[in-house]
């Protein structure tokens, strides 16, 4: 079958037009509801911050913030991905197209249909979660499995296209590390979107009264086999598109194609059994202290391994382009010298720095049993997720968009260096409201799902709060504020550029976005004679894992100091 | 394309200090972390580990309220409060949007908590100074002990979202000294 496709003037990557115009769709829709999140992230945050908001629109909210944020956003900006990982990165055309846009629409009416279902009836459920005996409405849970199926297929349609590029000798050799990773997260994204169906089909049928009952303690423990393997689709999605902007951006390979894939493979193994950590607060009895300590011991911390692998690999990559570049002076000359005045570069260094130094740390401490009596839904969960998907995962998704709109939509971003401050506005934002939120969670004890501790609804038991939390909540507020305007900013001119940019010509694109050269034949170390030591990458690697475990012991500290219990 | 591995990548040697790293990083997430949790269920006072048990709702509530007839010292905003021996079995639960009892406690005695939510998931977070939270669950009675430490007032909020209403659910837990 003859498909139209064109040579990208930059990459050399085929790009088949139904691929193209695929990509397009799964981006503007994913913008569409960052930009309903991003609203929605206004409210709670004004709420939170100086109880601007009555606790009924504060509800309702975080149920949209958390569905089109976490949910529509993250996940359609993820097939989009996954069709370029697969389609354009391995020079082949998309298979059935037209399933994929049964796939799209699936998805675009899951979501109506849950925003829907949340705005019509907020009493029931909030982030995004209503645990049984809380129940949704039937149209809710319909929305969700409507909303999965589409994504299910969409991710079908990559292992398809990977299977038509392997029969058609579309590349050579082994995939290019980027689709591998890609191809783990859509591996991962099948192995939880069945486990979804597990705890989404018997709600649905129990809020329509075939079911009787639902045993919460169940569904809870089945749900979060869904719910925390999930965030690794997003973690493998996110840790590829760290290594793209790496190649994108310096022109960046991994130091080891070997420890690089191993580490991926390591979220494969081990996640999914990992997830446990989310019952570490539960009546144990129900959960033996043996069971829990395997899954959120040894088999969380493996895939934690691989993080920690990825954490020294990323930046590796890039060290290694610069110094075969020439800047070998010193520890940090490659990292001084990077460029800094791309946005994209911006966004990947804030991405991995936010990621690791607050997400991933606080997330592996949330999920130490002990610690977990601290962390347990108080605000300090909010913090760390927000580390992660937040200031991880979205801000290095934006830093991609800034290839997408002139690479694929052939389009120059409008507003000149405007887009420059994106993503300092954007990280420095999140940064901010991150630490102040892990703050008031660990030491305060701010429960997350609370809108008003100022009167607590007028309740007559209600209490104030030492002077320093409205401290940490004016700094979380200005941080958020920072970053709804580094997302508006983003909207903004996303949108400008797509309806308004420069249409951009073939020799435009060869000329101005040329891709960093790294002079040496292959910058793998297998080629130079004597490869460059990761000498800066490996400081920087020491410093995060003293923090890391200086953090860990710390929260020890700070929990030996509680009254004893369980003992 | 840069992008596409060299063929025989398995065989490339790994530079060393990534090599190290990996040791490092090896040691503490894998060996260390999973050992300390182990070892802080010997050496620490603070864990997660009771007893569970099915219970039903309505057989719970009334154990709490022959409890706290028993026990009842007092009365705050229409709620009972109540002081059970030093060292006692003592009972609560959590329903919307209230802890049930108020418990007076000693400072320094170890009591034994039987706690569960009657009707949907609750939290029990012991706030402002924050000691801990733990989660409950309707049908799940957690007997789990403790000591106070401090006498002082200590605040007890709901942190899991049980309708329109949670903000309100706040309870309290006076410690006096023995």
């Amino acid at each position: 079958m003859a498909e139209v496709y064109r040579s990208c003037p930059v990459t050399g990557f085929k790009v088949y037009g139904q691929t193209e115009t695929l990509i397009r769709a799964n981006a503007v829709a994913a913008v569409v509801a960052l930009l309903v999140g991003g609203v929605s992230a206004l409210v709670i945050l004004l709420t939170r911050w100086l109880g601007a908001f009555p606790p009924r629109t504060f509800y309702l909210f975080v149920a949209l913030h958390g569905w089109n944020m976490l949910i529509f956003w993250i996940i359609l900006f993820e097939v989009a991905i996954l069709y370029f990982a697969g389609s354009v990165m391995l020079n082949t055309r998309l298979a059935a197209p037209r399933l994929a846009w049964l796939a799209f629409g699936l998805m675009v009416i899951g979501a109506v249909m849950v925003d829907y279902a949340i705005f019509r009836s907020p009493v029931n459920y909030l982030s995004f979660q209503p645990y049984p005996p809380l129940r949704g409405t039937p149209d809710f849970y319909f929305g969700t499995v409507l909303y999965a199926i589409g994504a299910l297929i969409a991710v079908g349609i990559f292992f398809a296209t990977v299977y038509l590029a392997r029969k058609e000798r579309a590349y050579e050799g082994s995939l290019p590390l980027v689709v591998y990773g890609a191809f783990v997260a859509a591996v991962l994204a099948v192995a939880t979107l069945l486990v979804g169906a597990l705890v989404y089909v018997p709600a649905f049928l129990w809020s329509v009264g075939l079911l009787r009952t639902i045993d919460p303690f169940i569904w809870k423990l089945a749900y979060w086999g869904y719910g925390h393997p999930s965030q690794q689709i997003n973690l493998a999605a996110t840790i590829s598109v760290w290594y793209l902007l790496s190649f994108l951006t310096v022109g960046g390979r991994t130091p080891s194609e070997k420890v690089s894939r191993f580490a991926f493979a390591l979220y494969l193994v081990a996640i999914n059994l990992g997830s446990a950590h989310h019952l570490q607060s539960e009546p144990s009895g129900a959960l033996s202290i043996g069971w829990k300590w395997i899954n959120t011991g040894y088999l969380m911390h493996l895939a934690v391994l691989g993080s920690m692998i990825h954490a020294f690999a990323v930046p590796g990559s890039v060290e290694l382009a610069q110094r075969v570049r020439g800047y070998t002076r010193g520890l940090f000359e490659w990292l001084v010298k990077a460029p800094w005045g791309n946005p994209s570069f911006v966004s990947l260094v804030l991405s991995i720095a936010l990621f690791g130094f607050l997400g991933g740390t606080g997330g592996v401490i949330a999920g130490t049993e002990q610690l977990n009596l601290k962390w347990h839904n108080t605000l300090a969960i909010t913090g760390h997720f927000h580390g992660v998907v937040v200031a991880g995962t979205t801000l290095a998704f934006m830093g991609l968009t800034w290839y997408v709109l002139p690479l694929i939509f052939r389009r120059k971003v409008i507003g000149g260096n405007l887009v420059k401050i994106q993503p300092w506005l954007y990280g420095i934002g999140m940064g901010l409201l991150v630490l102040a939120f892990m703050q008031l969670g660990v030491r305060y004890g701010l429960p997350r799902k609370q809108p008003d501790i100022f009167t607590f609804g007028r309740s007559p038991w209600g209490f104030s709060y030492p002077p320093a939390v409205f401290t940490l909540l004016g700094l979380a507020g200005v941080g958020g504020l920072l970053a709804i305007a580094g997302g508006a900013l983003f909207i903004l001119l996303v949108v400008g550029t797509v309806l308004f940019g420069k249409r951009l010509t073939d020799e435009e694109l060869r000329v101005q976005y040329r891709l960093p050269v790294v002079p040496i034949a292959g910058a793998s170390p297998s080629h130079a004679a004597a490869p460059p030591s990761l000498k800066g990458t490996f400081a920087l690697c020491l410093i995060f894992g003293l923090f890391f475990l200086a953090l860990y012991l710390g929260n020890f500290w700070a929990l030996s100091k509680a009254w004893p219990v369980g003992q | 394309m840069a992008t596409v591995p060299e063929r025989y990548w398995w065989y490339e040697k790994v530079e060393p200090l990534e090599k190290i790293w990996l040791i490092l990083a090896f040691l503490l997430v894998v060996v260390f972390f999973s050992a300390w949790m182990l070892i802080w269920h010997v050496i620490g006072p603070q864990n997660s580990t009771g007893k569970a048990y099915r219970v039903d709702p309505a057989a719970f509530k009334a154990e709490v309220e022959q409890f706290v007839a028993k026990y009842r010292v007092g009365e705050e905003n229409g709620r009972p409060v109540v002081e059970p021996p030093a060292g006692s079995d003592v009972y609560l639960y959590a329903t919307r949007f209230a802890f049930y009892p108020i418990l007076r406690l000693r400072a320094g005695e170890r009591y034994l908590l039987h706690i569960a939510a009657l009707d949907y998931l609750h939290g029990f977070s012991i706030s402002n100074s924050h000691q801990w939270n733990i989660q409950l669950y309707p049908g799940y009675e957690w007997v789990l002990p403790f000591t106070p430490t401090e006498p002082g007032v200590y605040n007890v909020v709901c942190n899991e979202y049980c309708g329109i209403g949670h903000e309100m659910m706040v309870g309290k837990i006076l410690v006096v000294e023995r």
